[in-house]
């Protein structure tokens, strides 16, 4: 008897597909569904991706959230294994708790929400306010183990299966189902942290406060109002934090507060909350344009976990992400470029975050961060308007030798997926042939619907 | 939870690989309880019992059993029992969801399911009560189920087993009221589990094995007596129970 459904949706629900479920309870079963699915399959962690890499539209997803377990966890050394389908905030929760003097065991890298699985986190090879100091998740990974369609179950490390470990690291669920792994975690003499938001009138103070903060603070990043134009183009908020030695927190709850029971009729971000929300923003910090704090990480981290599926918000056409990183040498002139872009088409978004990558390089084929800058923005579908505007914004990405994030992604070009990771090639061969995934067949990792 | 530091709480799990056990597992793991794990797959034992370890256990310890092997249970209880000398507190969690039709059909299939759901986990509490009572201590927690509420055409006989078990955790509750022991009759509604995995699990009637499991932690203690949960289902049921034969016979329920 097979059950198609349709309530497993992307983060930013501008895509519904029918999908085959199954939410195996242990990694025997899990390997078992992949090498027994008469369609193609594809694993889901918690959905957080904003595009269509958790899609497998007329196929099979593997919910990989009963994949809960803690394997092992050593107090002297910091090494973790665990289940795939464990998410950060059970690591958080369960690892990350302040000893007598503050200091404890601490994710090394930790994306902008704490509600992604291991796997997901591996598969995109997320990055965090620290890619500077720690560069990607991936770097973190000590080994993997996964599961293939052929029934066949590897240990993928620097040492062991090399190509599939590369591979797998921002392998977009591609090469197989990662059923555990092994993750080096990170000490910190202060789980709390301190944290700064200084304003800025310029895109070219953005530089600059970069420059100034990435050497004494671990976790760097900024908010642009995308409003902003003329003199004011590229005016923002910078924050930086670093762990605070001696003081610790308890960590963040396993789930968010509040949450928002229903899709929202009509979109709560029209243009004029969009306007409302930056021209507040901006002043937020009241006349001395900084702040200063020391405390939990959790409001530095995560502050749109404190609302459950807040996606809803954005109506039931959903929204887009963007994110490209673009090299060091044509930041400035990209960077403005595209925020003039957005600025003169009206699409406002609340969401634009400014980020430098560091140099340190990530194990993975296919990992999104480089050195360089990045932004990021959110859209409220409207439609061709908001779909030229990203054709635009991914024409100045890829001209200025940058590319774009999957893990956000639902329109980029095949031509801009060749040009921004020219590694595809070495990738393909690695590839689960009964893999696939709608963001694979839209950007021509797959051929057509089915591979069998 | 407000748990002893120096003597850490003794917990047995009976059926600790199902999904709300699973949960209610972790939760005293995180509080540093000591714990005995029963159930028939080894293999799902020792991971559980590497996951609670990880989770802050103070101990954990293993012990296969299938409950269907009504004989046993003597055995089972008392190898249990013993681990950490006694116990503070047993939960009872296993069981199956058969498909109604066929047990109309097949009558061995309507036995397992009364065997399963019914006599084995009697049996067991039985086992438990004087134990308990002798300590003139203890907790008793058991799952039965919103389905044990009311007969219906749709699943009578395993609504059955579990209406024989309330009464008989009704029973238990007052002999050993006078000993001081708990007996928690816990009546779920729709939980999203791998029991439930068939049923589309959608709507704002099915909860995860985790809110049922803070509500269970939460009624042990309380010292609750009967707990629905989530909390509606005691409206919902008083609803189902109340409502008039010749209405309730026109519905499919
Ligand atoms: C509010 C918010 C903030 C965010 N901030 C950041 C950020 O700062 N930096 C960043 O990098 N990302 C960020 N993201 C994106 C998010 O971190 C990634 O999309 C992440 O991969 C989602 O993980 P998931 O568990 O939800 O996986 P899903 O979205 O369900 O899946 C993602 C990919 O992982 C694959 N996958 C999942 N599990 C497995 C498995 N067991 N084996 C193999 N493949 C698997 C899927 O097939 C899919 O290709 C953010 C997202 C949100 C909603
Ligand atoms: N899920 C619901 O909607 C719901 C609603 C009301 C009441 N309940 C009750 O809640 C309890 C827990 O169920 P659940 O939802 O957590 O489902 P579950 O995950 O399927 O758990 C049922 C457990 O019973 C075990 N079991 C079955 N037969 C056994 C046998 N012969 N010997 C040993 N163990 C056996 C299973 O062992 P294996 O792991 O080895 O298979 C399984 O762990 C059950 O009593 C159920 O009736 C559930």
């Amino acid at each position: 008897m097979t059950m198609w459904r349709q309530d497993y949706r992307s983060w930013g629900r501008t895509v519904s597909a029918n999908h085959v479920v199954d939410r195996p309870e242990n990694r025997d079963n899990a390997t078992r569904a992949l090498s027994e699915s008469e369609f193609p399959v594809l694993a889901y962690g918690c959905g957080r991706s904003y595009g269509d890499v958790a899609l497998n539209p007329g196929g099979r997803l593997i919910d990989c959230r009963s994949l809960d377990r803690f394997l092992a966890f050593n107090r002297a050394t910091g090494v973790l294994t665990c289940e795939a389908g464990v998410r950060l905030a059970d690591i958080l929760a369960v690892i990350c708790r302040p000893e007598a003097d503050g200091s404890g065991w601490f994710l090394p890298v930790t994306p902008g929400t704490r509600f992604v699985t291991v796997g997901g986190a591996i598969a995109n090879d997320v990055h965090g306010k620290n890619h500077h100091r720690f560069g990607t998740f991936g770097r973190h990974v000590l080994a993997l183990e996964l599961a293939r369609s052929d029934g066949s179950r590897l240990v993928c490390s620097p040492e062991q299966n090399p190509d599939l470990f590369a591979a797998t690291i921002g392998g977009l669920g591609l090469t197989g189902l990662i059923l555990s792994a092994t993750l080096q975690l990170r000490r910190v003499e202060g789980l709390a942290v301190e944290a700064e938001d200084i304003q800025f009138s310029s895109l070219s103070d953005f530089f600059d406060l970069a420059e100034a903060s990435d050497r004494d603070w671990e976790y760097t990043a900024a908010w642009v109002d995308c409003l902003a134009s003329g003199a004011h183009l590229g005016r923002g908020i910078y924050s930086r934090a670093r762990h605070y030695p001696g003081k610790g927190v308890e960590p963040p709850g396993r789930n968010s507060r509040l949450s928002i029971p229903i899709t929202s009729p009509i979109p709560a971000t029209n243009s004029l909350s969009v306007r409302a929300f930056n021209a507040l923003y901006w002043r937020k910090l009241g006349l001395n344009g900084q702040t200063s704090r020391i405390g939990s990480y959790e409001p530095v981290f995560y502050p749109l976990d404190a609302i459950g599926e807040w996606n809803r918000l954005y109506g039931p056409k959903g929204f887009y992400q963007f994110q490209c990183v673009v090299p060091h040498e044509q930041a400035r002139e990209a960077v403005a470029d595209m925020l003039r872009l957005i600025a003169q088409s009206g699409e406002g978004s609340m969401l634009v975050v400014l980020k430098t990558f560091g140099d340190l390089p990530s194990p993975g084929l296919l990992s999104f961060p480089r050195p360089g800058v990045t932004l990021a923005l959110d859209f409220p579908e409207r439609g061709t308007t908001t779909r030229k505007l990203l054709r635009l914004l991914e024409e100045v990405a890829v001209a200025a030798y940058g590319r774009l994030y999957p893990a956000k992604d639902s329109l980029m070009t095949p031509d801009a997926f060749r040009q921004g990771y020219p590694s595809f090639e070495q990738f393909q061969p690695m590839m689960d042939p009964r893999f696939s995934s709608a963001f694979a067949q839209r950007i021509g990792l797959i051929k057509g619907e089915a591979q069998l | 939870m407000t748990m002893q530091v120096s003597k850490p709480m003794r917990v047995a799990i009976f059926g600790a690989t199902s999904g709300i056990a699973t949960a209610v597992a972790r939760r005293y793991a995180e509080s540093g309880a000591r714990l005995v794990l029963v159930a028939r797959d080894q293999a799902s034992l020792t991971a559980a019992a590497a996951d609670l370890e990880v989770r802050g256990a103070a101990e954990v310890e293993v012990q296969e059993a299938d409950f269907a092997r009504t004989a046993d249970i003597p055995a089972t209880v008392a190898a249990a029992w013993t681990r950490f000398d006694g116990l503070d507190l047993a939960v009872v969690a296993y069981g199956t969801l058969p498909d109604q039709q066929e047990m109309e059909a097949e009558s061995a299939k309507a036995e397992q399911a009364l065997v399963l759901n019914f006599l084995s986990p009697a049996l067991l509490c039985g086992e438990l009560a004087h134990r308990f009572e002798a300590r003139k201590s203890g907790t008793l927690a058991v799952i039965s189920s919103v389905a044990g509420d009311r007969g219906r055409k749709s699943n009578y006989v395993y609504g059955a087993a579990k209406g024989g078990l309330q009464r008989y955790l009704e029973g238990l509750r007052h002999r050993l009221f006078a000993a001081g022991v708990q007996v928690l009759d816990i009546r779920p509604g729709f939980v999203s589990t791998k029991m439930t995995a068939h049923l589309s699990q959608k709507g704002p009637l099915w909860a995860s094995p985790d809110q049922v499991a803070a509500d269970i932690v939460g009624a042990i203690q309380k010292r609750k007596e009967v707990l629905y949960t989530p909390w509606f289902w005691r409206w919902v049921m008083m609803g189902v129970r109340n409502a008039p034969g010749p209405l309730f016979h026109r519905t499919s329920l």
